[in-house]
């Protein structure tokens, strides 16, 4: 993924209008001017880069957030998302499991001990029920008495009463995914509906929760389809979206969709900054597949303000120490929890 | 149930002949074709995901993944880790 640096951004180009829209005026580019970005060629890709990079610093700054994440409850989704080796619809290798509350404590004791200011607590289903809201209860009670660390949860769709309950017990920060666009949605679930996320996200927003709401990119979808993406998020105003890119699984329906091109998914980080300046741009699944150290540090340079450090839900990621150390290097400090509060 | 066994690069446990891939559950040996045909990928996707087969008997197991580590449990031959 080597690419010849040419920084300039010619005057009239869809760069020089992000230059001047977006990085001086702090105001997201159209999902039409996203479509741009998304089909520049590789010449351009590290002016388009260096933009989105100088964009999060000045509307986000130096620093990068770090989170970790935990399954609570692993596989036996009765929901059908395409993508996703946790459905129990689909031949997946992935079996059901619960963890119990004394190793998610651990887990969290762990991830704040990386610097990480965020844990995020996960769990494979529609929505939850009474028994496992009243898990997250026990363990958000648990885990505040051991460890200084925001919590998250994500526990799919929620009716107004969870939403209030959450907020209640101290989540500062919900997970709901958009996954893809609207137009696309159809071809990657049937269980239910983009308006039904939509709805939840909602909800969490008006409750006072951040909302956390990500995609996955690599899907099969346009490159249109991909600006429709970043638009959509843009305008649901989440404080962090996680950018997840594909890592087909065995026995999903997308087992044999290829690995996306890494210069695509970092045309795609480039896009997604310059479409919410403001926003936590979280590095999510699959970037060790598609992106490999350079690319991550491209990415990091290129618009990217939070990873998720260690492993992610059924797929391992790189050490801990890994990401840490190259923070170091690009001289990247990590957000501290005071500034998360 | 043999406790804290670790894997091998295949997902195999230590001291025991895997006798099945972790990763896809196939025969190490690949069964009726090739193994190099059969795994060529499997060492590769381990070292990015833990097995989800016992490499002793095959049964899937139950696989919990935290931010620092992972184990995988085969009701019949224990629990792995890394």
């Amino acid at each position: 993924m080597t690419m010849q640096p040419d920084l300039e951004a010619n005057p009239g180009t869809i760069l020089e209008t992000a230059r001047t829209q977006v990085l001086e005026q702090g105001i997201g580019l159209s999902e039409s001017q996203l479509v741009e970005i998304l089909r520049l060629p590789d010449r351009d890709l590290p002016a388009a880069l260096q933009i989105a990079h100088e964009v999060r610093l000045r509307h986000c700054g130096e620093d990068v957030e770090v989170e970790g994440i935990i399954s609570i409850k692993t596989g036996g989704c009765p929901e059908d998302c395409h993508f996703c080796s946790q459905s129990g619809l689909f031949d997946s290798p992935v079996r059901g499991v619960w963890l119990d509350i004394p190793e998610l404590v651990k887990a969290a004791k762990e991830t704040a001990a990386t610097g990480a200011t965020e844990f995020c607590i996960v769990a494979a289903v529609r929505g939850p029920d009474i028994k496992l809201m009243n898990q997250i209860k026990f363990a958000i009670d648990r885990i505040n008495e051991a460890v200084d660390i925001n919590i998250a949860c994500s526990l799919g769709m929620l009716t107004q009463r969870q939403v209030d309950q959450l907020a209640a017990w101290g989540v500062h920060r919900y997970n709901h995914n958009l996954e893809t666009a609207r137009s696309y949605f159809p071809e990657v679930v049937t269980t239910h509906s983009y308006e039904e996320r939509l709805d939840t996200c909602n909800m969490v927003k008006a409750a006072g929760m951040e909302l956390c709401c990500g995609a996955l990119i690599g899907m099969g979808e346009s490159l249109e389809q991909r600006a429709e993406l970043a638009a959509q998020l843009a305008a649901l105003e989440p404080h962090e979206v996680p950018l997840n890119f594909l890592n087909p699984r065995p026995g999903t329906p997308l087992e044999n969709q290829g690995i996306m091109d890494g210069k695509d998914a970092l045309r795609a980080i480039a896009a997604f900054r310059l479409a919410m300046p403001r926003t936590v741009l979280r590095y999510a699944g699959g970037r060790e597949l598609t992106l490999g150290d350079l690319g991550t540090r491209q990415g990091l340079r290129g618009g990217i303000n939070a990873i998720i450090v260690g492993n992610y839900l059924t797929t391992l990621g790189r050490p801990a120490d890994a990401d840490l150390n190259l923070l170091v290097e690009l001289n990247m400090p990590i957000k501290e929890l005071q500034k998360t509060l | 149930m043999i406790p804290n066994r670790s894997s091998g690069p295949t997902g195999s446990t230590t001291g025991s002949a895997a006798m099945f891939c972790g990763h896809c559950g196939v025969p190490s040996d690949g069964g009726d074709s090739p193994a190099s045909d059969v795994h060529h990928r499997c060492g590769e996707r381990l070292a990015m995901e833990p097995p989800r087969y016992c490499a002793a008997c095959r049964r899937r197991m139950k696989v919990q993944v935290t931010p620092l580590g992972w184990t995988a449990e085969c009701s019949r031959h224990g629990v792995l880790a890394p």
